[in-house]
């Protein structure tokens, strides 16, 4: 299905967030995610299943002032 | 120590990780400035999870707190939802509300800050938040139920120093029991001594240590302006006056002619 990652279109086999997580090689349990802007906690993504033309943010710790 | 919302901070200089030169760079500069608390941020993970891993692994073994910002964010929805998303990352309730009103000066939103602060406070995070110096502002944020204040002296990354003393010290004289840091437009340790002097109690910076030529020399110059400042803040300062008055007696005074 299309969805829309960190601002990018793209193409994906994924149902569910966990396992687009998977499918694009992202690791680590520093990850936050959200759906068409809200939150999906890391314990509820295996259950969250996507739609065509979701919007997708993951985000990961980064320098701040 | 400094008492920050039930913590015990053995400092008073809060420190940004933002644009210090190298990963090496930051952390010496996070030991030389002897802090306790570094803020961080959330952005967009581009490599799979490990930028994230690499910088979240150097914070953590530096044995200090974070304070994770909702920095970039310009409505209340996107602030609210970056805070949830830091709150589960970082694992902390602490949250340093940004609500940016102003493209040119980064000037908050404050109306989007208080309805902001007001949901996160409601949900049980402590709500550090990015502020002006306006009084009325400060009643509405702690209404909505922040237990500390951070006002701007100046625009971020300007390096004016405190530009409205006047407002400054007027919040402290109006908010004598509430934590006020000032946050955003230090840009010398003289700037962290004249507010730690008004009675603030604690500072958060970042471009002005991270991009002076040596960042580690600049934190520990702000450490000490920022204790010198604290402790002539305690020691009473006297007022000053416009007409000279001689330090050493004038009695006993010889006379030659």
């Amino acid at each position: 299905m299309k969805l829309i990652v960190n601002g990018e279109a793209l193409e994906a086999k994924a149902t569910t967030l966990d396992a687009l997580l998977r499918e694009l090689d992202y690791e680590g349990g520093w990850l936050a995610t959200a759906l068409n802007g809200d939150v999906v906690p890391a314990a509820e993504r295996a259950e969250f299943r996507l739609s065509d033309g979701d919007r997708i943010e993951i985000l990961s710790p980064m320098q701040g002032g | 120590m400094f008492d920050l919302l039930g913590t015990k901070l053995a400092s008073r200089l809060l420190l940004g990780t933002a644009q210090y030169p190298s990963p090496a760079t930051l952390a010496d500069a996070v030991e030389a400035s002897g802090t306790s608390v570094v803020t961080v941020s959330l952005r967009r993970e581009m490599a799979g999870g490990k930028a994230g891993e690499r910088f979240w692994s150097l914070i953590r073994s530096l044995g200090v707190s974070v304070l994770p910002n909702t920095a970039g964010c310009h409505s209340v929805k996107e602030a609210v939802t970056t805070a949830n998303m830091a709150r589960e990352v970082f694992d902390t309730s602490w949250i340093k509300l940004e609500v940016i009103g102003n493209h040119d000066t980064l000037q908050p939103d404050v109306f989007g800050l208080v309805e902001a602060a007001r949901i996160l406070c409601d949900d049980g995070f402590d709500v550090f938040p990015y502020t002006t110096d306006d009084l009325v502002v400060a009643e509405r944020l702690l209404e909505a139920g922040c237990k500390v204040l951070m006002p701007w002296c100046a625009p971020i990354g300007s390096a004016l120093g405190p530009v409205n003393i006047m407002a400054l010290r007027s919040m402290r004289g109006h908010f004598p029991d509430i934590p006020l840091i000032v946050d955003a437009g230090l840009g010398r340790p003289s700037h962290a001594a004249t507010v730690m002097e008004l009675g603030f109690d604690a500072v958060l910076l970042n471009t002005a240590v991270a991009k002076a030529a040596d960042p580690v020399g600049m934190a520990r110059a702000f450490a000490k302006a920022v204790d010198a400042g604290r402790e002539a803040y305690g020691s009473g300062l006297i007022e000053p006056r416009d007409v000279a008055v001689p330090s050493t007696p004038t009695i006993g005074r010889a006379v030659f002619s």
